[in-house]
């Protein structure tokens, strides 16, 4: 290895080898060393990937937890289980750590895992900046559920209004790290999305067109774009909260020439596309499953990709229809809901797009089909709600009461988590090469489905009913005491289906069935190489002639030739045609994205408590980056 | 089929108290009302034939397909298709016009009652109760109380909407849909209450501790009845007869008075709720408790005990100072 490493003038190609020689020099060169080194330094996308999901699992186990708390305390009225304090802690961590630290991370993991595979390249764009990605969303996540573990959670909501998280009402540094752990979150979503731009856009093998981009990477690429638009908007404005915290700048305070709606603008200029960050990754899965499953390619492929870039972008339309009591003038807040029912005819279609796709097809009814078929009826339930909610008389009956927490909860467990729990079990043989067990898959759908519709259907009507969002307890004589307890005991049953989920997963990892490289017979590249994928992904880079290349080019893909084995090299090509362009060089494993992310992990968490530790921060940031890019004398890209 | 609708929703609804959005009593509350029905029936028709087409989807008898053609034979399928999506989309399009069309119209009807305002109430929110304030340009006719506000039925009544410290959210269920209070902005709504009774109210924007126990009570009564309350709610608290005495120097010497105002006595606290007619209210502690004797002996002995992080402090009163004051404040009507 050393021989090969330190002399590059070998100039070894791909081209003259035999499968089992390339193999061994390419496993050389894109390997993981072991050890902590390696664990630490690896850039390998996969491995990245996995990370990346399992760590979003642990933060959804705890959010999961946090959410059966609450449930306890409102099953009967009038409880003293857990005082408002407390209650207001969990539900703030709740929605945080669902949001930031769970759904968006975890649907930009499937992309970082499976989109090099799908579109036949040997990793992922910016393999340093990813493992950098990794490890700040680690930091931020453990920072905020180690500051609720010593009693500082916050305590203002997932949306921290101001001016309750400000520096008048917002007690202690509760705000202060809910403000920070979104700036480490946004930090790493960015650098994820910056990726899956550049690997979508330049590195797909050759004749993948535009128009044979598989749906589910059209969806991570759209995500991605959403994300790079809508984060700076939260970004900016957490910022702008530490600053009226730390350094006592008057952004949201009125009484200073500040605006405490100013927030609610900032705020849900993202936390709307926020939504279609964690939909539209979702629908990718479905999209990508569906086919598989019903032995068809879907119907209206191009529709479909049409359809997800005019959600993307109507999703920047629509942020205002989460403040219509906030006393906006009415012309204004009409048109606000007009473009809320509009994203519904582009939704809409997607939806009779799978049914055809269905009628179409030959269902077989394994687990991810089962979740696609669950997602289907229940998110148009949470779609058809969110038509309501769009209208202004009647959000200003049904905002902010628990009518609006049984919309979302449709909205993001039927429309993202049934999706994502498809793709666990769909995508699973392909990344442990065991398959999941069928039955306890089917248990697990059966228990999640029904213990959900029987946990948030009731929801609705409680919110019709006049209970309010957030509370901690309600009087025995508002009458929502029997409604409760049949919501908190019907959340026992996903609770079960979860276990099983988990205890499915850890168990198919030694007991599971052996998987092969393409054990569901899916169309596209990831499920061409064997199951687990090599260090190298692709022995050879694939060039493909369809949409559902598996299905159609044949049972022996074409191949390119021409990259070097002895360091690592991609093929990178042309953004509309995949007309190959470039032997581009690939960055070696580097412990210094690490070094750089505790640098900067350190700088954010200490400026929670002294504006000195921006300036004395940067420091150690300038070593870790100067490490980073230091010179190393590569060769340039080659043609 | 309106009344069936109501009849159903109602089944739905069954122990329905007048918290309910659907058992409206207000002229806005009403209208929404009619247009959450119209959206309800709309949605779930739309459901069900997504539904029906899904499950036929998944169920239909399909011809028998070597499993060569099965990824050919899509061509001509994909024709057909086409025209049926496309018409489902247009439908989608045309039913979403519809709706938002209908929203609008809902929405100018709530907006230009506006115009109509007799009567003007300033509420101002603070954590965790309601400040209330009846305008009046003579200044002894204004009415200072908290919690509750009184309206006379059939009348529209503006209300002017301010915040003290973080942003609330004013919602009668049965008679309005909410309006937030925010700091440094003035917000108004305007609502009729066409029939008599008490309705209850609640902050609906998560304000802090005791977002939970932020209850206004709103009492709608004939024309008649309400200047009669408007009355009686000028006037200073009454002197205290001989063994009520007692019970003001408590109040007076005690700390009550630094924060809650009496008038007619030397209490003026701005900070706390006035209580000069307390006793004529329906509710304590912003609706976490009931006004009787005994509620508010309790209230007062350990205020942290019913509303953990209420502003209001526990007082280190013996029995009979506890006792005199209890008498007291509960003869405020």
């Amino acid at each position: 290895m050393s021989v090969l490493k330190s002399s590059p003038i070998y100039d070894l190609r791909d081209t003259g080898l035999t499968d089992s020689a390339l193999d061994r020099f390419l496993t050389e060169t894109w390997k993981t060393p072991s050890g902590l080194y390696g664990w630490l330094a690896t850039v390998d996308h996969k491995i990245i990937g996995r990370r990346y999901i399992i760590t979003a699992f642990f933060f959804f186990i705890l959010a999961g937890l946090s959410a059966a708390a609450m449930r306890l305390q409102l099953a009967v009225p009038d409880n003293k289980l857990i005082g408002p304090d407390l209650y207001n802690q969990l539900f703030t961590m709740h929605g945080t750590t669902m949001m930031f630290l769970f759904a968006v991370p975890i649907m930009e993991a499937f992309a970082v895992y499976l989109v090099p595979l799908m579109i036949g390249t040997r990793n992922i764009a910016f393999p340093r900046l990813n493992a950098f990605s990794y490890w700040v969303y680690l930091l931020g996540g453990l920072m905020i559920w180690i500051a609720f573990a010593l009693n500082s959670g916050a305590d203002a909501g997932w949306f921290s209004y101001v001016p309750l998280a400000g520096p008048e009402y917002g007690i202690g540094k509760r705000s202060d790290f809910w403000a920070q752990m979104i700036t480490f979150t946004e930090v790493a979503g960015l650098a994820v999305a910056v990726e899956i731009i550049a690997t979508v856009f330049k590195q797909r093998a050759p004749g993948m067109t535009l128009d044979r981009i598989p749906i589910f990477v059209w969806s991570m690429l759209i995500m991605a774009f959403v994300v790079l638009f809508a984060m700076p908007a939260v970004m900016m404005a957490s910022t702008m909260l530490i600053l009226d915290r730390l350094v006592g700048t008057q952004f949201f305070n009125p009484a200073e020439g500040g605006d405490a709606l100013l927030w609610q603008h900032l705020f849900w200029f993202f936390g709307h596309p926020e939504v279609y960050i964690i939909f539209i990754p979702a629908t990718g899965f479905v999209s990508a499953i569906l086919p598989t499953f019903v032995r068809r390619p879907m119907f209206g492929h191009l529709a479909i990709v049409m359809s997800l870039i005019s959600i993307g972008i109507l999703s920047f339309g629509l942020w205002v229809h989460h403040m219509f009591a906030t006393g906006l003038p009415q012309m204004g807040e009409s048109f606000f809901t007009a473009s809320s029912m509009m994203i519904a005819i582009p939704s809409g279609l997607q939806i009779f797009c799978w049914i055809a796709t269905i009628w179409a097809g030959r269902p077989i009814f394994k687990t991810p089909f089962l979740f696609v078929l669950g997602f289907i009826v229940t998110f148009v339930i949470g779609g058809l709600t969110g038509v309501m909610v769009a209208s202004v008389p009647l959000d200003l009956q049904v905002h902010d009461t628990y009518f609006v927490v049984a919309h979302f909860h449709y909205v993001l467990v039927g429309g993202a988590v049934f999706p994502l729990l498809g793709a666990v079990h769909y995508w699973y043989p392909k990344v442990t090469g065991r398959m999941m067990s069928e039955t306890m898959g089917r248990w697990t759908f059966g228990l999640v489905f029904i213990g959900f519709n029987a946990t948030f259907f009731p929801m609705h009507l409680l919110g019709l009913r006049g209970m309010p969002r957030r509370i901690y307890t309600y009087p025995a004589a508002s009458e929502w005491g029997t409604t409760n307890l049949l919501v908190s005991a019907a959340s026992l049953l996903i609770i079960a289906g979860l276990v099983i989920f988990f205890f499915n997963i850890v168990l198919s990892l030694f007991r599971g069935e052996s998987a092969g490289s393409n054990p569901w017979n899916a169309p596209t590249l990831e499920w061409a190489m064997q199951s687990p994928p090599p260090p190298y992904n692709f022995l050879r880079i694939p060039a493909v002639s369809h949409r559902e290349p598996l299905w159609f080019d044949g049972s022996v893909l074409n191949v390119v030739c021409g990259l070097r084995v002895d360091t690592r090299e991609l093929l990178t090509s042309t953004v509309a045609d995949a007309v190959p362009e470039l032997r581009e060089p690939s960055v070696r494993n580097s412990i210094w994205p690490f070094l750089s992310a505790l640098a900067v992990g350190a700088a954010f968490l200490a400026s929670i408590f002294t504006p000195w530790a921006v300036v004395w921060g940067g420091v150690p940031i300038a070593i870790g980056l100067i490490g980073w890019f230091w010179p190393k004398g590569d060769p340039e890209d080659k043609e | 089929m309106k009344r069936l609708t109501a009849g159903l929703v109602a089944l739905l609804l069954s122990g329905c108290s007048n918290y309910a959005v659907l058992d409206p009593h207000g002229e806005s509350a009403g209208s929404i009302s009619e247009l959450l029905l119209l959206f309800f029936w709309v949605c779930s028709i739309i459901w069900l034939i997504v539904m029906l087409a899904l499950a036929y989807a998944i169920f239909r008898k399909r011809p028998a397909v070597s499993g060569a053609d099965l990824l050919l034979g899509a061509a001509e399928q994909n024709r057909q298709l086409t025209a049926i999506v496309s018409v489902c989309v247009a439908i989608t399009f045309l039913v979403l016009t519809g709706l938002t069309f209908s929203s609008y119209i809902a929405g100018k009807a709530v907006a230009d009652m506006a115009q109509r305002g007799t009567l003007t109430i300033r509420i101002t929110g603070y954590q965790w109760w309601w400040d209330v304030e009846y305008e009046d340009t003579r200044p002894d006719h204004i009415i200072y109380t908290a919690n509750e506000i009184h309206v006379p039925v059939g009348e529209a009544v503006k209300v002017k909407l301010e915040s003290g410290d973080v942003i609330h959210s004013l919602w009668i269920p049965s008679l309005f849909g909410k309006r937030d209070l925010i700091p440094g902005q003035h917000n108004e709504l305007t609502f009729i209450a066409e029939k008599t009774g008490i309705y209850r109210g609640q902050c609906a924007e998560f304000c802090g501790l005791q977002h939970a126990y932020m209850g206004l009570t709103v009492v709608a009564e004939p024309r008649a009845t309400f200047d009669a309350w408007r009355l009686s709610q000028l006037m200073p608290a009454a002197a205290p007869k001989q063994d009520l005495q007692v019970g003001l120097n408590v109040f007076l010497t005690r700390g009550c008075a630094l924060c809650h105002t009496i008038r007619g006595t030397s209490a003026g606290g701005r900070v706390a709720p006035d209580l000069t007619h307390i006793a004529s209210r329906h509710t304590l502690a912003a609706g976490a408790l009931d006004m009787k004797p005994d509620q508010l002996a309790r209230w007062i002995s350990d205020p942290q005990a019913i509303k953990p992080g209420s502003k209001m402090p526990w007082i280190d009163l013996n029995p009979d100072e506890m006792r005199a004051v209890t008498s007291y404040v509960g003869s405020l009507r």
